[in-house]
């Protein structure tokens, strides 16, 4: 019935009139966030958040939206600050523009969609409102990001040296020792929320959780994944050191195509392991032996 | 408030439980051949230790309330260390400030995640041989403790904003020294059996005892 109608969507309205009017409780210099020549506004944010990210991310930001409950890996709780993808130590607040980055690529493998369908203007606005969540970006600055020296050269000396370093950083406790998440502690690791997570697997993709580069591989074991088992190593491998880390990681991709395992697979050693590898890797997962 | 110079008052106490604890369980740490050979008999749980008397250890006993102000942390760090696939202590109290240095003693690597709620949240690797590793919280908590790689191990930082406080020992004793007069809010916190408070007051160098009981869980 019409009047039906007429009602309902008044109602409708008025609630969200309601939502929107909520306070945020937000200064109007700290309500904001700097990604290159964008200056994000939380209270622009507030109404694209209530529109697009409550339904996971929560009423108040805490993780616990509707949908929440029926995803793998939990929204993130952005009152706790606690963030997966940066360029700042562990433990430290991420820059805006890691948050940017975020909101641009999704979280790979998770139900973290890439937010490429809204204009960069709504991003960053997003990026303020989401700070004005936690307390935390009032007393602390975000961290300092972490140095990431130039990547020196591919070499098989860097990848075998990259191999030396998975070995006694033991990666392959969780990773594997080929990097098919299936090392001895991955059936029991848990995130921060207690929920099962397991260590990515390097022999099936390509993306990672926090990007897909070189340089995102980088900043991930050193600066840690937060939140999850995956700690930061920037207390125990030198920068440099890191690079031929990353080279040996690539070669572990055995289904993506790198100049790392283009390289790796010239070497005697390299081509029997890609053989092998590859096998297993077959879509029905059958796996000839 | 009084100022943070030491008195000369006491508070000993012990702390007890009724009912029943869980019963500890042996762990396996065969997936961890290194330090499954550093125990003789196998490491048991550590949710409720108890000790002779009905006894309960690793309950932090500390003033909640009418602390007096301090000015400075210590200087000394407190140590956290991994051994054996185990921390010591089970339960590691300290203060806000105060340099926490964490040792791994062990032929593997441990990966040290404190599952910090109102501090920050951080995770670090530490392979064998590593230096130790120096942090600090700035607000108080009590911080689960664990390790990723050895999922068995638990742990607990007690940060503290006072300097008089104490970890029951395995007879459930506890000592607080060099308070000085006042009237205080002790509170007692033990991981699996909550928290509780009772109030004392000093009025000089006299000893004062303060006793816990708490109500054991069967699970």
């Amino acid at each position: 019935m019409n009047l039906t109608k007429i009602t309902k969507s008044q109602i409708l309205s008025v609630a969200i009139l309601a939502v929107l009017a909520l306070p945020v409780g937000v200064s109007a210099q700290q309500g904001q966030s700097h990604i290159g020549r964008y200056t994000g506004n939380a209270s622009t944010g507030k109404e694209l958040y209530y529109r697009y990210c409550w339904g996971c991310h929560g009423f108040r930001g805490d993780g616990g939206g509707e949908n929440g409950p029926y995803l793998n890996i939990l929204p993130r709780n952005f009152v706790a600050a606690t963030f997966k993808c940066r360029s700042t130590p562990t433990g430290t607040l991420p820059t805006d523009e890691d948050l940017y980055n975020t909101l641009v690529r999704g979280i790979n493998n998770s139900n973290m969609p890439s937010w490429i369908a809204l204009t960069a203007q709504n991003r960053a606005d997003l990026v303020a409102f989401i700070k004005t969540f936690s307390q935390r970006w009032k007393t602390e600055k975000a961290g300092e990001p972490i140095n990431v020296p130039a990547e020196p050269a591919l070499t098989i000396d860097s990848i075998k040296h990259g191999k030396e370093l998975f070995t006694k950083l033991e990666c392959w406790k969780c990773h594997g020792p080929e990097g098919r998440g299936d090392g001895p502690s991955a059936s029991t690791l848990t995130d921060s929320n207690d929920q099962p997570i397991r260590p990515y697997n390097f022999s099936q993709g390509s993306r990672f959780k926090c990007g897909t580069t070189n340089h995102d591989l980088y900043k991930i074991f050193m600066t840690g994944v937060d939140g999850t088992p995956m700690p930061s190593f920037a207390d125990v491998v030198k920068p440099e050191e890191a690079w031929d880390l990353v080279h040996y990681l690539r070669t572990l991709q055995v289904t993506h195509k790198s100049p790392e395992l283009a390289l790796w697979m010239t070497t005697k050693e390299g081509a029997e392991y890609v053989a092998t590898q590859r096998i297993h890797e077959t879509p029905t997962g059958s796996g000839v032996q | 408030m009084t100022t943070g110079a030491p008195g000369g008052g006491t508070v000993t106490g012990k702390v007890t439980y009724t009912g029943t604890p869980a019963k500890a369980k042996p762990i396996d740490m065969s997936k961890e051949p290194s330090c499954a050979a550093q125990h003789a008999t196998p490491q048991l749980t550590e949710s409720a230790v108890t000790g002779p008397g009905n006894a309960l250890e690793y309950v932090v006993v500390y003033i909640s309330e009418g602390a007096p102000s301090e000015s400075a942390p210590p200087s000394s760090p407190a140590t956290f260390d991994q051994k054996g696939c185990h921390y010591t202590p089970h339960v590691l109290a300290f203060q806000v400030n105060q340099e926490l240095k964490v040792v791994n003693d062990d032929q593997t690597s441990h990966n040290i995640h404190p599952l910090a709620k109102i501090n920050r949240e951080w995770n670090k690797s530490q392979p064998p041989g590593t230096p130790p590793l120096s942090e600090k919280y700035d607000k108080p908590e009590f911080i689960s403790v664990k390790c990723n790689i050895h999922p068995w191990m638990h742990g607990y930082f007690a940060v503290l904003t006072t300097s008089h406080y104490a970890v029951s020992d395995g007879n459930g004793d506890f000592k607080m020294p060099n308070l000085p007069p006042g009237k205080y809010t002790l509170t007692a916190w033990h991981e699996s059996y909550g928290t509780q408070t009772q109030e004392v007051t000093i009025t000089g160098s006299e000893t004062k005892t303060v006793n816990f009981v708490f109500t054991a869980k069967p699970y």
